[in-house]
């Protein structure tokens, strides 16, 4: 503890980082930091950084801090490491110093803007942590899975490297499969003019393809218009928006935008996952130049949630275990959609408990913001850093609650490690999950 | 002594004066035009009653969750800025000489009042130091600049109320007093106590886009 108050916590091995340092020379990152603060901030960084008055009050806020309690990782613990130096020393740091702001920047803060909430003044740390990713994006100093995923993004246009023909024939498979089930369903491809483009994040066809099937049949059975495109463009996700590559980012957007513009489609409609909402209606679309989206984008939740308040999905029998609610950070703090996923539980189970804190004041399950993807080198960190949320989970449980519903695939890698390690025994499930298990179906 | 006293009396006021109101609007304007040029964002998703619905949980002791969180820091930084405004701008001896040089004057606090203030506004620093001092993850981000800031805004109350009580080298004290003032005036637009004037701004942004565009609370 002594140390890692002087130094944070202690560096892990990573390819990526490591490599990277070798390529750095201290000219090198003198010019690309300093061309990064005077091309890409400016009064934002310059007003947060005189105005945070070095209270520490964002502490309350920080779920590493809050598991490991060292402070280092307190948000303005964090930026102490990273921002204060770089601004101190006018971007002359050396390539120990962008290791560690790397390692800090990339695993040990989810941008989950938790503290933006905590911070009397309202500082947007993951803000500032975001500039010290793009810096080290920019040195080419990213951790070896998280710049493996940004790589398949950038050669295949999504995450899981997914190839044109897989990505089709995923989706013949699961419409073949789900007509085992129901007779004439289909999962239409490349179809002009549906009122609904549904897009989902490449782990899907990947390995949860079955969340695909369950989609299909609520969507079925929902008699809804829909599609899913042919080309590149289906994959929603965005790990170049947490890698630093904003270039790649906006891209990415753009395609997905673009395809669902080309097959004439009303709307699209996102799987469950947050960070690719985040990606559209507030980083992406900023990138590109728009305040909303091109194209007018709802996600899982709120369509799940009219689904059910329409009639249109009817619930046969409830789900009978008790279950408890994950927030996500990026469709509830990041969009308002708590309430919606309160109700879809309320409809579709029995019984709900709640998690405390939770809404916007959920904690992180310390996955997000790219942090799983920097994969398993920081796997034990990740969990370790994250006590707060078995805590949490424990308390649920010990009111009843077996399940834990999590509306967003980044939360059910995090929640499902923290269950695991813990011992904590529970489910996880998505809403889709939940519905498809418990909706009224067509009789074969 | 009467030359040092007519000078930080005299001169150096205006000089404090300048510093504080002149750099303040020279920071708040040259950052935000810097804004128009660095962050249109801010612009462009700025929302009125956003950033007012943001500040009043703010401004308002217990509005917000982490305010309800640390009840002593929330109850002792409200009193603290509540006193250090009020009591220099109400006190009677400062009145006094508004209306000695402008013939300007406005109600004032009776001096137990304003005593008491000064106590609270001295307590309060105390109270900050030794979180400081204690709380591993203030002490943690603390520089020697905090301890400084903190003595530019504790030394002014604390010369003021030994000045009043004409304690033993009171008049040098009155010197002190005048001078830290003066000092604590002309840092605020340009140290970290320019947090004063820029707290409507980076918590009204953060309203804006936790309401406007997030559809979510922020306290």
């Amino acid at each position: 503890m002594a140390e890692s108050v002087s130094e944070g916590q202690s560096l892990i091995a990573d390819e990526g980082l490591d490599k990277g340092l070798d390529r750095l020379t201290p000219d090198k990152i003198e010019k690309t930091i300093n061309s990064i603060l005077k091309n890409e901030t400016g009064a934002r960084l310059k007003t947060y950084v005189s105005t945070c008055i070095h209270c520490g009050l964002c502490s309350e806020a920080c779920h590493v801090y809050l598991s490991n309690h060292d402070p280092a990782c307190t948000p303005v613990g964090k930026i102490k490491l990273t921002i204060w130096e770089i601004l101190k020393k006018k971007g002359k740091v050396d390539a120990p110093f962008i290791r560690r702001a790397a390692e800090i920047a990339y695993t040990e803060c989810n941008l989950c803007r938790r503290c933006a909430m905590y911070c009397p003044f309202g500082i947007d740390i993951a803000y500032m942590i975001s500039i010290v990713r793009r810096i080290c994006h920019r040195l080419g100093v990213t951790p070896h899975y998280l710049q493996d995923t940004a790589q398949s993004h950038s050669a295949t246009f999504n995450q899981m490297w997914v190839k044109d023909d897989e990505w089709i024939d995923t989706l013949q498979w699961q419409e073949e499969d789900a007509q085992d089930e129901i007779a004439d369903l289909r999962i239409p491809i490349d179809k002009e003019g549906a009122d609904i483009f549904y897009s989902v994040i490449a782990p899907e066809p990947k390995f949860r393809a079955q969340l695909i099937y369950q989609a299909a049949v609520i969507f079925h059975v929902a008699g809804l218009n829909w599609t899913m495109p042919a080309t590149p463009g289906w994959d929603n996700s965005d790990m170049c928006m947490f890698s630093g590559d904003n270039e790649m980012m906006g891209r990415l957007k753009k395609s997905h935008f673009e395809t669902a513009m080309r097959l004439k489609a009303k709307k699209i409609v996102m799987g469950e996952c947050g960070h690719a909402f985040r990606s559209v209606y507030d980083m992406g679309n900023r990138w590109l130049g728009y305040s909303e989206p091109p194209i007018p984008i709802v996600h899982s939740i709120q369509l799940f949630s009219e689904l059910l308040r329409d009639g249109r999905i009817k619930i046969a029998k409830k789900y009978d275990k008790t279950v408890t609610l994950h927030d996500p950070c990026n469709t509830v703090r990041g969009a308002g959609l708590h309430e919606m996923i309160r109700m879809v539980a309320h409809e579709t189970c029995e019984k709900v408990v709640e998690m405390h804190p939770n809404r916007e004041h959920n904690y992180c399950c310390n996955a997000g913001g790219g942090v799983i993807n920097c994969g398993p080198p920081f796997k034990n960190k990740r969990v370790e850093n994250n006590s707060i949320k078995a805590d949490q989970l424990k308390d649920a449980k010990n009111r009843g609650a077996e399940t834990v519903i999590a509306p967003c695939h980044n939360c059910h890698g995090g929640l499902e490690d923290i269950i695991h390690t813990y011992n904590l025994d529970m489910e996880l499930k998505f809403l889709g999950d939940i519905i498809y298990e418990c909706m009224e179906k067509p009789e074969e | 002594m009467h030359a040092v006293y007519n000078f930080v009396s005299g001169p150096l006021v205006w000089v404090s004066f300048i510093l504080f109101f002149g750099g303040s609007i020279y920071r708040i304007v040259s950052m935000a035009q810097m804004a128009k040029k660095t962050d249109p964002v801010v612009y462009h998703f700025w929302s009125l009653k956003y950033a007012m619905r943001s500040i009043s949980h703010w401004i308002i002791p217990f509005a917000s969750e982490n305010m309800r969180k640390h009840p002593a820091m929330t109850i002792v930084t409200f009193a603290f800025h509540i006193c250090l405004f009020i009591a220099p701008l109400f006190l009677f001896a400062h009145i006094i000489l508004f209306k000695a040089s402008w013939n300007i004057s406005w109600i004032y606090l009776p001096d137990t009042v304003a005593d008491v203030m000064t106590w609270i506004v001295i307590g309060a620093c105390i109270f900050f130091l030794v979180r400081r001092l204690t709380q591993p993850e203030v002490k943690y981000v603390t520089s020697f600049s905090d301890y400084v800031i903190l003595a530019i805004v504790a030394a002014p109350f604390i010369t003021g109320f030994w000045t009043y009580h004409q304690w033993v080298g009171f008049r040098i004290m009155g010197i002190a007093h005048i001078l830290s003032g003066e000092i604590m005036l002309a840092a605020i637009p340009f140290t970290r106590l320019s947090h004063m004037l820029f707290f409507p701004f980076t918590r009204g942004y953060t309203g804006s886009e936790f309401g406007g565009v997030k559809h979510a609370r922020d306290w």
